[in-house]
């Protein structure tokens, strides 16, 4: 494998090498389209694709075909139906070939098995190295001789790269599509125990199950709307504190603030953004949680030690400096001169911030809520330890509730089996949070595209 | 008549002294602003000195001179849109119908409503044909229901000459406009509020020649209602347009008259040289 890395590499820098000089020794003789340079480059990516193209087609086959190889190998001593000891005796095979584990008898491998793994890996290596270079050849030899003196090389090279740009983005899209994807495949799993409807719509959440069959354990009920209730309740009240302190914040630093106290404000916020939430979820729970319950006691109302309350707060202080930060970007990128054309006509500075400023500045304000919305939604730790675990579907933000986050933390610590609803569950939860979040991310957009249109 | 007696007593520049006798309005014109002394500095470094230069009333003033010369500096003196650049500082008297407008009793938003700013680059709020006009109107409370508010939109916008181009779809966004359309709704947008003196820093050096010619008509007719000062790089725009123009070179005002003169008879060699192209 290595041996192809360095036999690409080689390959490019010569082709480069080898273009720029023929390009450069045509253009003595005449004016040529492309500058000798884009030659160069022309060759060492032909060089460099079909090699690369090789490698990756390889690493995708390569391996399986010799798992199979060798898992045929293997027939007689292991039970075909069984996919979980087939695999561990695969990488036992793995492991001694690669003289990471010496064999010994009560493995249930020989060391046949094992010398032919290492046969095929390095013919493999061998086949791959062949591969590479005969494909890089094939590609130097193709482009080498397509250079001319009218050949159009930057052309080609910028199409090149345009295909490289485009795969770049498309990573993105297709590391999505996988998420979501290996999400729907657990998450059909859990719906062919528990009943799509009993999740979607049930009020009840207590999802210990027995898992193995001498424990004690309840049946399982996995309604999930105390859990998106308490979501909505927690993520609802940071955004109370967050959006008009975040907000105003903003305003005062872009408009009022002078240079100097900008300097000093604008950082200091920024390190409330670097806290690390266990930190806040020590403040919720020792400090702001015990507080709340104390002033309850004071005024009579009955308070939970853990409240929804405490973690909505301090979740609200965390996520200050993402709106007030990103907002104070976009009001600063406001133009000057449409603040003046305000201030002109004899509006005040406040007149000017609400009914010019801010307006122009809505787009950008709202991509910053929603970031901050996204944030408080993924938050886990500061609720685990301000607002407790147990799922109480209430709407009374001072007694302890859960969120769909902490759930799937809780149900995928500990002593699992990765086929019990409980920890399927946690698939079904994350694809749920998932749509909900895409679903207010469309929304916001369509708000925001409708918001411009008027403009 | 009082203000023009002053101002000859004041003003030391030989052109106004030397006024002939006779020439249509000269001197004549009730004095509608009216600056004396008036130094700025922005930090350390002077940009207008010793500036005395009346605003003659429901005439058209223009100020010229080359780059950096002050002239934009002293037209945002006269609303006070200085005060929002940091570390400047103004000094002199100016006034409007005799009150100094940077005195302490002064409320620069009360100013500006009466002393309205259009700038040179067409700055349309991101809002409607109709908000942008009615903007003025609306915070200062001046209508007091939709018909009224209505009438002092159209009203405006028939004065900017933009009527008949926009009144089909006042609610489209002001930004969708032509340059030279965006720049006569903010010049809607100055007059809705009905100021009395208009301020123009370079109003058509962002538009093509035929933007231009309807903004410069736009100005005459303004002129009837209005008191205008206008800062222009083209000084043919200052000789088609206005009745007086000073020349302000290096943070001074070298020299002030009635536009005619200014431009066949100046009296100072610099302003000579500015006029026929020899420098700036």
């Amino acid at each position: 494998m290595h041996a192809a890395w360095i036999i690409l590499a080689i390959l490019v820098i010569t082709g480069f090498l080898l273009g720029n000089h023929k390009a450069a020794v045509l253009a003595r003789s005449g004016k040529l389209h492309s500058r000798p340079r884009y030659h160069g480059v022309f060759i060492a990516l032909w060089s460099l694709f079909p090699g690369l193209m090789v490698v990756t087609l390889f690493a995708l086959f390569a391996s399986w075909t010799i798992d199979t190889m060798i898992l045929k190998d293997l027939h007689g001593t292991v039970d075909q139906t069984n996919a979980m000891e087939q695999s561990v005796l695969l990488n036992k095979v793995k492991l001694v070939a690669e003289n990471k584990m010496t064999l010994n008898e009560d493995m249930g491998i020989t060391m046949e098995t094992v010398l032919r793994m290492q046969t095929l890996n390095r013919s493999a290596d061998t086949l791959v190295t062949a591969l590479v270079m005969g494909a890089g050849l094939l590609g130097f030899g193709y482009s080498w001789n397509r250079i001319h003196r009218e050949f159009r090389a930057r052309q080609e090279v910028e199409k090149m790269v345009r295909i490289l740009l485009v795969a770049a983005s498309s990573v993105s899209l297709f590391i999505t599509l996988g998420i979501v994807l290996s999400l729907i495949f657990e998450t059909l799993r859990f719906f062919a125990s528990v009943p799509v409807t009993d999740f979607l719509f049930g009020l009840q959440w207590s999802p210990q199950t027995a898992i193995r069959a001498d424990q004690v354990g309840g049946t399982g009920s996995f309604g999930a709307i105390p859990l998106f209730a308490g979501t909505l309740m927690i993520t609802g009240i940071s955004i109370l504190v967050a959006a008009p302190v975040g907000l105003f914040c903003a305003i005062y630093l872009s408009e009022f603030a002078s240079p100097q106290v900008r300097r000093w404000i604008k950082p200091a916020l920024e390190i409330l953004a670097g806290i690390p939430t266990v930190v806040y979820g020590l403040f919720a729970a020792l400090a702001v949680a015990p507080a709340i319950a104390n002033l309850g006691k004071l005024t009579g109302l009955d308070v939970a030690s853990e409240s929804a309350l405490a973690a909505g707060l301090v979740m609200g202080i965390m996520i200050i400096p993402f709106v007030s930060s990103l907002s104070d970007d976009v009001i600063n990128a406001v133009p000057q001169a449409i603040r003046d054309g305000s201030l002109a006509m004899g509006a005040t500075q406040a007149e000017t911030i609400r009914q010019v400023v801010l307006p122009a500045a809505l787009p950008g304000i709202v991509g910053a809520l929603l970031l901050a919305i996204s944030r408080a939604v993924g938050e886990t730790m500061i609720v685990v330890m301000a607002a407790g675990l147990a799922a109480n579907l209430t709407a009374n933000p001072l007694q302890a509730m859960t969120t769909v986050t902490v759930q799937i933390v809780t149900l995928l610590v500990g002593d699992q089996e990765f086929d019990s609803p409980k920890t399927l569950a946690a698939f079904a939860l994350g694809l749920t949070l998932f749509c909900i979040t895409l679903i207010l991310n469309i929304i916001a957009l369509g708000v925001v595209r409708r918001y411009h249109e008027q403009q | 008549m009082k203000n023009s007696f002053t101002l000859k007593a004041k003003n030391t520049l030989p052109s106004e002294s030397s006024l002939p006798p006779g020439a249509a309005g000269a001197g004549n014109d009730p004095v509608k602003m009216d600056s004396n002394n008036v130094n700025v500095y922005y930090g350390t470094k002077q940009a207008l000195k010793d500036v005395a230069l009346p605003i003659r009333m429901h005439r058209v003033t223009a100020l010229i001179g080359p780059s950096g010369c002050g002239k934009s500096t002293f037209l945002k003196c006269l609303n006070r849109m200085n005060d929002t650049v940091v570390g400047c500082r103004v000094s002199g008297s100016i006034t409007l119908d005799n009150e100094d407008v940077y005195g302490p009793e002064v409320d620069v938003v009360q100013l500006r409503a009466r002393v309205g700013m259009v700038f040179q680059k067409p700055n349309p709020f991101p809002k409607s044909i109709y908000d942008n006009v009615a903007y003025g109107p609306r915070i200062h409370g001046m209508t007091r229901d939709r018909t009224e508010m209505d009438q002092a939109v159209e009203t405006s916008l028939v004065k900017a000459g933009l009527w008949n181009e926009v009144k089909d779809r006042l609610k489209e966004p002001g930004t969708s406009l032509s340059g030279g359309q965006q720049q006569r709704l903010c010049i809607a947008r100055a007059i809705a509020v009905n100021p009395e003196v208009v301020l123009m820093d370079e109003p058509c050096s962002a538009l093509d020649p035929i933007a231009t010619a309807r903004i410069e008509e736009l100005i005459d007719d303004l002129a009837r209602n209005y008191t205008i000062v206008i800062v222009t790089h083209s000084m043919q725009q200052a000789a088609r347009v206005s009745h007086f123009t000073g020349f302000f070179h290096l943070g001074e005002l070298v020299e002030f008259n009635q536009t005619g003169i200014i431009f066949t008879n100046p009296k100072q060699e610099r302003t000579k040289g500015y006029v026929t192209g020899r420098f700036g």
